[in-house]
């Protein structure tokens, strides 16, 4: 009965001993079997500050491990820098970003540890070698539970460093100053009355007949700035192009719709039109309240203007500036309900759908060239004339680029190969 | 078959329907649909703006980091209200001026930095077929897009190489969208079938 007895406490005692995870930590310094395996850490060049790039070079055998960094400042603050990397991935940035502004200062020394471990690193020892502080992160072996880690040695102290320039985008400076010399020499050629040329484009010869039929039918003309804000490139050449279709429009006595998804936008479009009818000589006609915010919300203002194009039916439907996936959706409802429709946009996706849907489609830079189109200003014409001799640049780069790669490396010319890697590198900004 | 019970999976479904029905025509399901989305898009943009900018860009500095740089942005930020007085709205072309000059000018150094990525991405880097036709696909469309010449002979000729290049370019890109959208569609009738009528698993 005894025997049993204690057998069966025997039993019990080790079931609880077996069903208790074992949180110990057990230390093994300087015994770390992966001593050549160490961090280093440089100021990220070339940045605003706050970052420090840190690396480390392993041997095949540890390709699949994982590594966690930890961060040390003078006062001995402990921070995981980033947990579970790959070692195989060589690098890990510490970087300040606008979620954590303060995360890596300027002008402090830091100092980097990381932890090796066959499995992904376990949350109580990270906790537990956080709480212990910086004693604890000595060279050597952790074994807790049934993992085991391997603390390597700190790195030396870094540094981040903000710089005033950077020297990596030196080659777009001189491109930069260049092409400023090439536009002021057209500039001054438009200046000094030369006849400069600008080519037929389609889509704006239509403008008129356009704003001409809505007129005709009694319809007024939408005109939609896509969801681009007033900083887009995009959105700026739309504002213009409105202006130009403003003053046609005020001409002919019509109204014009502007639906708008960005405040801001709404307000310069405003103040665009207002100044077109002025400038038509009839400011009588200026209503803002044509120019409305709709929303931000995408798929929201998609369906705000198909509801107003639905009810109002304009004539005309000028779809010019940023669009993204509202596009078709936008296209789509102003061919059903018989609009002339003009469209334009640099986004390379969206352009598709609006040849598909509309009956004239500026692509890309012609959307650009149109605010020139329309005024044929003598100045605007001299900045077309000069982008088209960059042009003819970029197509002679391409050029010697393809002969020399077809010289050197197809015909093996060491020279022409040297020269050619040389450009190739000075094209990697 | 187990038609949901979840009210909210009811609501999602019938604003689907709602939203799908203007494919018929305009009718005032769509217009239910179109306004709440409207007016609860604003409603969410004007919380998200309050939190996010004027809390945590303008108060929060401002009140507990004495920064007051941040005045800066302020007066040019409520310089837009004077739209509402008709004697000083012209005030509020300083901050339509000042976003205007910023936006372009800080895009200038990014437009270059694109254009070398361009040039470099055409720089033939292997010798075969698809490099040569990626140069003369580059080469021609950009005489397509050369304002300052008449598109005529040879001129002509490249820039309509470049044209079939674009338009081959865009019947890619059209397919390759379509059926993304195909795919939302799905997605929308099996949340319709699955989720809310239960009839497929």
């Amino acid at each position: 009965m005894l025997k049993k007895t204690l057998l069966l406490i025997f039993l019990v005692f080790s079931v609880f001993l077996f069903s208790q995870e074992n949180d110990s930590l057990i230390f093994l310094e300087n015994q770390n079997p992966f001593l050549d395996f160490k961090l280093t850490g440089n100021d990220i060049p070339n940045d605003g500050g706050g970052g420090i790039q840190i690396n480390w070079c392993f041997p095949d055998s540890l390709g699949n491990w994982f590594l966690t960094v930890l961060r040390r400042d003078d006062s001995n603050n402990l921070m995981v820098v980033a947990t579970d990397l790959l070692v195989s991935s060589m690098q890990v940035r510490d970087v300040s970003s606008e979620e954590e502004p303060s995360r890596v200062k300027d002008n402090t020394n830091y100092y980097y540890t990381g932890i090796l471990s066959q499995n992904m690193i376990n949350e109580q020892f990270l906790n537990k070698l956080i709480s212990n502080g910086s004693e604890y992160l000595k060279n050597g072996t952790y074994i807790f539970g049934n993992d085991t880690f391997y603390i390597t040695g700190e790195t030396e102290a870094i540094v981040s460093k903000s710089s005033w320039f950077n020297l990596s985008r030196i080659p777009v400076l001189v491109s930069l100053i260049i092409i400023a010399f090439v536009f002021l020499y057209y500039l001054n050629l438009a200046k000094s009355g030369k006849d400069l040329y600008i080519r037929k484009i389609n889509g704006l010869d239509a403008v008129e007949e356009a704003v001409g039929r809505s007129t005709e039918m009694g319809k007024p003309i939408m005109y939609i700035l896509g969801i681009g804000y007033v900083t887009d490139i995009p959105t700026i050449a739309g504002l213009t192009i409105l202006g130009r279709v403003a003053k046609k429009v005020a001409d002919y006595e019509t109204r014009i719709l502007v639906p708008s998804y960005d405040p801001v936008v709404m307000t310069t479009a405003q103040e665009v039109v207002k100044e077109a009818f002025t400038e038509a000589g009839r400011p009588d006609l200026y209503n803002k309240n044509d120019i409305m915010y709709i929303t931000q919300d995408q798929f929201g203002y998609a369906a705000g203007v198909d509801g107003m194009m639905m009810r109002e039916k304009p004539g005309a439907v000028f779809l010019q500036g940023l669009f993204f996936a509202e596009s078709l959706i936008l296209a789509e409802t102003g061919h059903s309900i018989g609009a002339i429709q003009i469209s334009g946009t640099t986004e390379t996706a969206q352009l598709p759908f609006f040849v598909a849907a509309c009956d004239y489609t500026l692509i890309g830079e012609e959307m650009m060239a149109a605010s020139v189109y329309l005024q044929k200003e003598p100045m605007m014409l001299g900045s077309i004339a000069a982008e088209d001799l960059l042009k003819v640049f970029i197509m002679f780069l391409i050029i010697i680029g393809f002969v020399l790669s077809v010289l050197g490396y197809g015909f093996k010319i060491e020279v022409l190969k040297s020269v050619f890697d040389w450009l190739i590198n000075l094209l990697q900004v | 078959m187990a038609i949901s019970t979840n009210i909210w999976i009811w609501i999602a479904a019938l604003l689907t329907l709602a939203i799908y029905s203007f494919l018929y025509k305009d009718n005032p399901f769509y217009k239910f649909a179109e306004y709440l989305l409207v007016g609860i898009s604003i409603g969410y943009g004007i919380s998200v703006y309050w939190h996010n900018t004027i809390i945590t860009k303008v108060f929060n500095p401002l009140v507990y980091d004495k920064n007051f740089l941040v005045l800066i942005p302020l007066i040019l930020g409520l310089l837009m209200f004077s739209r509402f007085f008709k004697n000083v709205a012209y005030l509020s072309r300083i901050p339509i001026a000042f976003v205007v000059g910023a936006g372009t000018g800080l895009s200038v150094p990014s437009s270059f930095e694109f254009l070398f990525k361009q040039i470099y991405a055409t720089m033939p880097l292997k010798l075969d077929v698809g490099s040569l036709i990626i140069v003369v696909g580059v080469i021609s469309t950009l005489v397509y897009f050369f304002f300052s010449l008449e598109h005529k002979g040879f001129v002509g000729k490249v820039s309509k190489v470049g044209i079939t290049f674009i338009m081959v370019a865009f019947g890619a890109a059209f397919g390759y969208t379509i059926m993304a959208r195909v795919s939302l569609f799905i997605g929308r009738i099996q949340f319709l079938l699955s989720d809310w009528l239960g009839i497929i698993k």
